[in-house]
């Protein structure tokens, strides 16, 4: 019994694995080395045509570009905000509890919904953001549908939902460092921004390179929800990124072969990621 | 001392303006979803609530089939959680309490996957999957597929091999099944770990899009978080107050576990993050 008995017990997970994740990246290589009609009924091999086709392509290109910005954007402002907002939380302030409670609160709520939210707020009729930007500077924005505007409101959405995680993650860490040299390289002296960013800051490095690879993952694919409910990948192509390029050829345009390569090519990235973290980070980022 | 005071006012200011905004979004949706047609496109917009206007939520019912919708949601984010936790406790078992010929190879294999969200970097080979499975539109297609993952497996682990080896000999001992000794011992040892991890796998399943999107052509097999989206395409376009009351009954249940459970949450999300 104690020689099968672990079989069985991995017997679930294997199964689904190998039916869902293994099976269906392997299915999506093969595709991706075919051109196929529409309905599936006649299938060209095509080599890896399917992919020199992608990488000249202008919206394919596009493609990669608005992720790179969306990505690096979101990943700056996220991990910048977060360390910012867990130090002012760390500081146990009067009404901490209910500080803490309320900006937690978005962790629960889902991209498609952060998108919703923010569609209505940003919207340059009935929103409110507007209504004070023209209060305060007499701007009056077009927020989902002009450059550059769609893709800041894209970013601001994702910033807003993603922000809970990571200070979830900074204050368990600011937890660990002695609270004196937090205090004393926030309150006293002039440089006391400066120290932060150069003493606390590094401190916590293990929990920034998780949270870089968490976010850049969460930002690569959960992004589609936000972006199809804000922007639908526009103006134009704007911001169309990588999954919404993915989902638009394979379910808008049936474009089966390219967006089978498209797959592959997230694949090789997410593949790219998953060796980075484990290389670099299962020693440092064991936290205790 | 006085220099630092002001400081920390100042922070405490700053303090309450980054709780606004990152509240604000939530608070106006349920004010919105509350305000008369009227009142939503009123100028200046209001902030806060002047009516209690519940007819949206009737709308927001009759636009699109919300009730089946939400239930849709339920059974799939409960059948996600639980096979979760399921293959991930059976899984974490194996890999903490027995050596066995390939261990390394499965765990490798396991882990391989963990950045590998199949509802997403995988949606079109796996929609052709479910299709030549005759799963489309069916809960089988919103549920199976995520039922493992590489995540709670290691969570699982983790957490059994912090139990005393010992338990396990002595259940041995007095005559005890290894599955015995897992259900009986093992399970209710790991009770708040399981707890954590349910809502956790809760709120991720209850805000997945893409996939069900894709995978439910008809109405009545999609979710909530699809049901939201239709209501903004729907005829009450800028009808702001009714998609806010939806978009409030979609957000509702994993917000106010969130609320309710906080600390629970918080903890185990850090410790499943940071050991994983």
């Amino acid at each position: 019994m104690k020689r099968v008995l672990p079989y069985l017990l991995l017997l679930p997970t294997f199964v689904i694995i190998t039916l869902f994740i293994y099976w269906p990246a392997v299915y999506s290589l093969r595709l991706s080395f075919y051109r196929i009609t529409p309905f599936g009924n006649r299938m060209v091999f095509v080599g890896l045509r399917n992919f020199q086709r992608l990488f000249q392509s202008p919206e394919y290109l596009n493609a990669i570009k608005v992720t790179v910005v969306y990505v690096l954007a979101s990943l700056f402002l996220t991990i910048f905000l977060a360390f910012f907002i867990a130090l002012l939380l760390n500081m146990n302030l009067p009404g901490n509890r209910i500080f803490r409670a309320l900006i937690f609160t978005p962790y629960a709520i889902s991209p498609a919904i952060a998108g919703v939210l923010w569609s209505f707020l940003l919207n340059p009729v009935v929103g409110h953001v507007n209504y004070i930007l023209s209060k305060l500077f007499g701007l009056q924005v077009e927020w989902l549908t002009t450059k550059p505007y769609a893709l800041i409101a894209v970013i601001i959405a994702t910033v807003w939902k993603t922000l809970p995680f990571d200070i979830i993650f900074y204050l368990a860490g600011l937890q660990d460092i002695p609270q004196e040299l937090i205090e004393a390289s926030l309150v006293e002296g002039a440089n006391s921004w400066a120290r932060t960013w150069k003493i606390v800051f590094p401190l916590l490095s293990p929990i920034t390179f998780y949270l870089v690879i968490m976010n850049l993952v969460s930002f690569m694919f959960s992004s589609f929800a936000i972006i199809d409910v804000t922007t639908k990948g526009g103006p134009g192509n704007y911001t169309t990124t990588l999954i919404y390029r993915l989902y638009l050829d394979a379910f808008a345009f049936q474009k089966i072969g390219p967006a089978a390569a498209q797959s592959v090519i997230l694949f090789l990235i997410m593949a790219i990621v998953t060796i980075f973290y484990f290389k670099f980070g299962e020693r440092r980022v064991h936290y205790q | 001392m006085r220099r630092k005071r002001s400081i920390t006012i100042l922070y405490e200011i700053i303090l309450v303006m980054v709780t606004f905004i990152m509240a604000l979004p939530l608070f106006l949706a349920i004010t919105i979803s509350f305000q008369k047609p009227e009142a939503v496109f009123s100028y200046p917009p209001k902030f806060f609530p002047t009516s209690f206007y519940w007819k949206n939520y009737v709308e927001a019912f009759k636009y699109v089939p919300l009730a089946r919708l939400f239930l849709n949601s339920l059974i799939v984010a409960s059948l996600i959680t639980l096979g979760k936790l399921t293959t991930g406790a059976l899984a974490g078992f194996a890999f903490s309490h027995f050596n066995f010929k390939s261990k390394k190879i499965m765990f490798a294999t396991l882990f391989a996957t963990l950045f590998l969200p199949a509802e997403t970097v995988m949606i079109l080979p796996l929609f052709l999957i479910m299709k030549t499975f005759g799963w489309v539109n069916t809960y089988w297609a919103l549920t199976i597929p995520f039922m493992a993952s590489a995540t709670n497996t290691f969570l699982m682990r983790q957490h059994f091999l912090t139990i005393p080896r010992e338990l396990q000999d002595a259940a041995l001992i007095d005559g005890a099944s290894y599955m015995q000794f897992f259900w009986k011992v093992l399970i209710p040892l790991s009770k708040h770990m399981l707890a954590g991890a349910s809502i956790i796998n809760f709120v991720y399943a209850w805000n997945m899009y893409l996939w069900p999107l894709i995978v439910s052509m008809e109405d009545k097999m999609k979710t909530v978080q699809v049901g939201v989206k239709m209501l903004m395409q729907a005829e009450s376009a800028n009808n702001w107050g009714v998609i806010m009351a939806g978009t409030v009954v979609a957000l509702a249940p994993t917000v106010v576990m969130f609320l309710a459970l906080q600390n629970l949450f918080v903890k185990s999300l850090v410790r499943s993050g940071m050991k994983g």
